[in-house]
């Protein structure tokens, strides 16, 4: 039998396509216009073509910040999802301890970026923080205001602090999902811890990973607010992401061309990693 | 309507007329041939008419950034080379 298709069921996303249009089409063509222009204020504009696009893409400047982020996301991204899974398979499956355990899990998740990044600030001081002095105490030459290692340890432990929890979450939501059949089939079979997870456990938080996987990404490849309370990007450029080198160069030096072109090529990235991201994931799920 | 603020300039108003006019002829395709004509193509997952246009157009942008970042800023033969890609999105995948 022919399908029938009927197309009016779209009119009803027209209200979403105006709020969409308002808050992100109208200010992302603006951006575009910004990109092939320069600016000194006063809303003057002198066109400049494809200049800012070939001064960002042969700055140093850029593909340090690129790198930085790519190799800050990896680290956050294999230190979250291994300690995510972990906490998840040893939280309690029923009994008291189930909402205090997620109660506890989800407090990080309610805490402002900025008021993470001044916990932590506060917390790796070597004067007055708890872990900053404890660790002068030690004698352990701990400085993430001057040294870059240790503001790298400083703004990867804050982001493990602030996010695991997130994919704990998302991993304990897949477990709580598999049914007692699943365990009962295994004892029987006399299958080990590892084979447990490996075949039930895993599979079962299959999509549930790949989504933790693809909102940490995103959230790290974008992170701005914490690393900026504590470090403003230093010492020197050490934790400069691109989000902090934006705003550096669109309201700091008011380069509002190149802030622009950096702006399109940083979406660009976006939108094909959220894309491979996407069709990986819709295409697990339709694989099932 | 002032549109002063949003600086517009002649290329990006052509490009972003552009753009609407290829979302305004996948509604009429859609309208004409309902079901966006899914399939599985070369990258081995189904896709429809509106997949393979996104793929096109941000195929097209990362060939554009990156004639510009390794060869130069004559884009017209990126632009050429964006519509061979996305002639060949629309028939393999």
């Amino acid at each position: 039998m022919e399908k029938t298709w009927n197309n009016k069921a779209w009119f009803m996303v027209l209200p979403m396509l105006v709020l969409v249009a308002f808050s992100a089409v109208i200010p992302l063509m603006t951006v575009v216009n910004y990109s092939v222009q320069d600016t000194f204020g006063n809303n003057v504009f002198f066109w400049a073509g494809t200049a800012w696009f070939e001064e960002i893409l042969h700055s140093d400047r850029f593909w340090q910040a690129m790198g930085r982020n790519l190799v800050f996301s990896g680290i956050i991204l294999a230190i979250e999802v291994p300690l995510g899974i972990f906490i998840a398979l040893n939280m309690p499956k029923k009994g008291w301890g189930v909402p205090v355990c997620l109660v506890t899990m989800a407090l990080p998740l309610l805490i402002p970026w900025n008021v993470v990044g001044t916990i932590w600030q506060v917390f790796g001081r070597i004067d007055i923080g708890l872990l900053g002095y404890t660790l002068h105490q030690l004698g352990i030459d701990y400085n993430y205001v001057q040294n870059p290692f240790d503001a790298w340890v400083t703004v990867i432990l804050m982001d493990v602090w602030h996010w695991t929890s997130l994919v704990v979450l998302l991993c304990y939501a897949g477990l709580v999902s598999i049914p007692d059949a699943y365990y009962q089939a295994a004892k029987i079979d006399g299958a080990s811890r590892w084979a447990i997870f490996r075949y039930i456990q895993l599979p079962k938080m299959n999509r549930v990973l790949l989504i933790a996987v693809l909102l940490r990404f995103m959230d790290s490849f974008m992170i701005y607010t914490e690393p900026f309370v504590v470090t403003g990007g230093g010492p020197g450029n050490s934790t400069t992401f691109l989000s902090i080198d934006l705003v550096k160069i669109a309201i700091g030096q008011f380069d509002l061309g190149p802030a622009a072109a950096m702006s399109i090529i940083y979406f660009l990235i976006i939108l094909l990693l959220s894309w491979v991201f996407y069709t990986v994931m819709t295409n697990v799920d339709a694989g099932k | 309507m002032d549109l002063q603020w949003m600086a517009w300039t002649l290329p990006t108003a052509i490009f972003f007329g552009t753009i609407l006019s290829l979302l305004i002829g996948m509604a009429v395709w859609e309208y004409v041939s309902p079901g966006g004509n899914p399939r599985v193509g070369v990258l081995r997952f189904e896709t429809t008419r509106g997949d393979r246009l996104f793929i096109s157009l941000l195929g097209s942008g990362f060939i554009n950034l990156a004639w510009l970042g390794l060869i130069g800023p004559n884009l017209w033969w990126a632009l050429a080379l964006s519509v061979v890609y996305a002639i060949g999105v629309f028939r393999l995948v």
